[in-house]
């Protein structure tokens, strides 16, 4: 019994010592950033922009995600929106050209990686749906900008993201999922995954040189639009915490006030399948280590109820 | 010319006792080493120490096989060279991290069980400055090791501490040149660690555990009460088959059943944490490489350091190294600075009862303040607790001399 008040007290310290080490410190190091649950309405850039204190940039945003709450309520016509995008693929071609300081994404899956609000508000404006605006002085002189041109009819929005959300909208996979949301800007050397996408295999190291400086180059684009290098995401899912990270796709604003990374306005499922893609590169033992974790702690668990009965049959006698 | 019986086998019982003298070495370092019986738990904790440094080396020499100590290689060779293409790399990792912060865990306990029970006194002073010589080689293999991933931690730690040796206003910065082997960290630097860490403290570590159990044999382990008896007279008894009036029990198997119950009890705890709770022991700062141009906005040692650099912290620059390196060495002191004759536990020792409790909750307090932000309220107590961490040493003679002789 006696030992047993003092395997508490030992335990007790432990538990306290680990309370103010791990959470309480951590919850007091990092501030503290609501999740919205991947709704796109614009309450945090109202938010943001009030909190600095600057009406016009206030009214501007608010008038902004009104209209696109207006446009999502209008009812989209497929088949003409069909007909619009045409003008989109001008631009995302799905070839690894730079366009303005990065290469526009393929948009094979975007009806399933984006939310429809979020596409929406991108096409009216990309640099305030992205949240990146205070990098502008013009909004369309962001390299999408000039959409605001191209497609300034509402309903033709709303038509567009009707298609793309019904015929761009096919099963995507974790790998899919990184290459168009985040793969452009991060690299991922443990899928070796550049800007450019995926490193093909050279026959002749001279070919193999010539990739590396197209890779530089477009890396160097990146850098000069961005303002530096956006970082590999290999280790990523072991650098953040699931909530940082979360957060930050949401709206890198919220954790990096000022970052150039654009929000890009996924979806909780497209989140869901970058994550998968990030555990997979940073974190690939996580299957191996659920699955062995059981049978290990079984092993001890047996090994310690027949070291007690051991220790039992030889101390007998002994008080 | 000892006598060998000729017609010995080799290899028999005979032959190996008239060569190696096993049946004597046998008998004097387990079945007749004697333990006394009043003892619990807690005394298993230099088997449990043990066998941690044992998982420690084990997992070290195979994540050795694959680490590379070069500043472009380090980070991926352990996060991914490890961790992706080596069988069980992961599990081998996570062992030898979470070992190395348990390993304190469990010397903390260690010596927190000594100072309770009094167990540095009247001729235990030995064991407890070998102890304290094995907490030092600890600390630097654990810091050393904290070098080899090469992410920012590694580095800034690395930076902030070798630092430390330009000694304040004494600006020698020319010994932490020498210390780095260039005027940052780079691959000098962590190739040095890389030697230190997997070759030259853990020799000074196996061979200080080597003297830690010598200097146990002629004290004898201390036991629930400081009791003092005749251990020939008890082992006498126990040999007689009086084993219920023995006051003693040999080392194996006796002592080491129960030795074996509580590792058990030790690996359940242990390997949940392998398997299911090892962030705690890897900070996810490690995981973005090292770079030289990015200081991190918290920068904190791991937490078995935090209590000392909290007692750098909250001083100005000169007074916060003077105090951090008394609160190195402090502890070293301890079997000098008790002044009391009794060999107890603290519970029956008046005051030292309290001077226990309050150094016991003024070190956790320093390891919060330690990792918390350096401001606003966290300075003020970090500083008061830093205070009383001095003022509790400062007291420890005067308590302990007034203590009434039990």
């Amino acid at each position: 019994m006696k030992e047993l008040k003092i395997f508490g007290i030992v335990v007790a310290f432990t538990l306290l010592l680990y309370w103010g080490v791990e959470p309480f410190a951590h919850s007091k190091m990092h501030k503290h950033v609501e999740g919205h649950n991947f709704v796109y309405n614009g309450t945090a850039d109202i938010e943001e922009a009030e909190a600095k204190g600057k009406q016009e940039i206030v009214e501007a945003k608010k008038k902004f995600w009104a209209d696109v709450e207006k446009i999502s309520k209008l009812k989209g016509d497929v088949a003409a929106g069909e007909a619009a995008f045409a003008t989109c693929i001008g631009c995302h071609t799905g070839q690894p050209i730079n366009m303005g300081g990065v290469i526009p994404p393929k948009l094979d899956h975007a009806g399933a990686l984006y939310d429809k609000k979020y596409l929406i508000a991108l096409i009216k404006d990309p640099a305030m749906a992205s949240n990146v605006d205070h990098k502008y002085k013009d909004t369309s002189t962001h390299p999408m900008g000039s959409i605001k041109m191209m497609m300034g009819d509402d309903q033709q929005i709303a038509d567009v993201v009707a298609y793309i959300k019904a015929k761009k909208a096919a099963e995507v996979t974790p790998k899919e999922a990184y290459e168009e949301a985040c793969g452009r800007c991060h690299a991922m050397r443990y899928k070796k995954w550049t800007q450019l996408g995926e490193t093909p295999k050279f026959k002749y190291e001279k070919d193999a040189l010539a990739y590396k400086i197209k890779v530089l180059d477009e890396q160097d684009a990146v850098k000069k639009y961005m303002g530096k290098l956006p970082p590999d995401l290999s280790n990523i899912i072991r650098a953040r915490s699931g909530h940082f990270l979360e957060t930050l796709v949401e709206n890198p604003q919220s954790q990096l006030p000022g970052t150039s990374m654009p929000r890009v306005g996924l979806t909780k499922e497209g989140y869901e399948k970058v994550k998968t893609y990030l555990e997979e590169s940073g974190d690939p033992s996580k299957p191996k280590r659920e699955a062995l974790g059981p049978w290990v702690l079984l092993f001890f668990f047996i090994f310690t109820i027949l070291a007690y009965l051991w220790k039992k049959s030889v101390w007998k006698g002994h008080y | 010319m000892a006598h060998f019986d000729e017609n010995a086998k080799p290899f028999s019982q005979k032959w190996l006792d008239e060569r190696l003298a096993l049946s004597t070495l046998k008998r004097v370092l387990s079945t007749e080493y004697w333990i006394p019986k009043n003892i619990n738990f807690l005394w298993a904790m230099g088997m449990i120490l043990a066998a941690t440094f044992g998982l420690l080396l084990v997992s070290g020499i195979m994540l050795l096989m694959y680490y590379k100590p070069d500043v472009n290689l380090a980070f991926d060779s352990v996060n991914y060279t490890i961790m992706t293409e080596v069988g069980y790399g992961w599990l081998w990792r996570h062992i030898h991290g979470v070992g190395a912060s348990v390993v304190f865990l469990i010397i903390y306990i260690h010596m927190f069980v000594g100072i309770y029970y009094g167990s540095y006194k009247r001729g235990r002073e030995l064991i407890w400055l070998s102890g304290m010589l094995l907490f030092v080689a600890f600390s630097a293999e654990a810091f050393s090791g904290y070098m080899l991933p090469w992410g920012q931690m590694s580095y800034w730690a690395g930076m902030v501490i070798t630092n430390l040796f330009s000694g304040g206003s004494l600006e020698a910065y020319g010994l932490v040149e020498w210390i780095r082997g260039d005027y940052v960290p780079g691959d000098a630097f962590l190739t040095r660690f890389f030697m230190l860490h997997v070759l030259l403290l853990p020799l000074v570590i196996i061979g200080l555990i080597v003297l830690h159990f010598g200097t146990l044999r002629i004290p004898h382990v201390n036991n629930q009460d400081g009791e003092e008896f005749d251990f020939e007279e008890a082992a006498e008894l126990y040999k007689a088959g009086k084993i219920k009036e023995s006051k003693v029990i040999p080392f194996s198997p006796v002592f080491l059943s129960k030795d074996v119950f509580v590792m058990g009890v030790y690996f359940i705890f242990f390997f949940y944490l392998v398997f299911y709770h090892f962030d705690f022991a890897m900070d996810p700062v490690n995981f973005d490489p090292a770079d030289g141009l990015k200081t991190p906005p918290h920068i904190y040692p791991e937490w078995y350091f935090l209590w000392s650099y909290e007692i750098l912290r909250p001083f100005s620059k000169d007074l916060g190294l003077i105090a951090f390196a008394i609160a190195q060495v402090i502890f070293f002191m301890l079997p000098f600075l008790d002044r009391s004759p009794n060999v107890a536990p603290a519970s029956r020792r008046g005051l030292f009862k309290y001077w226990f409790w309050l150094m016991l909750v003024d070190m956790i307090v320093l390891t919060f303040m330690g990792k918390l932000p350096p401001q606003g309220i966290w300075n003020t107590i970090g500083l008061v607790a830093a205070l009383l961490f001095f003022a509790l040493w400062i007291a420890l003679p005067i308590i302990t001399k007034l203590e009434k002789k039990l």
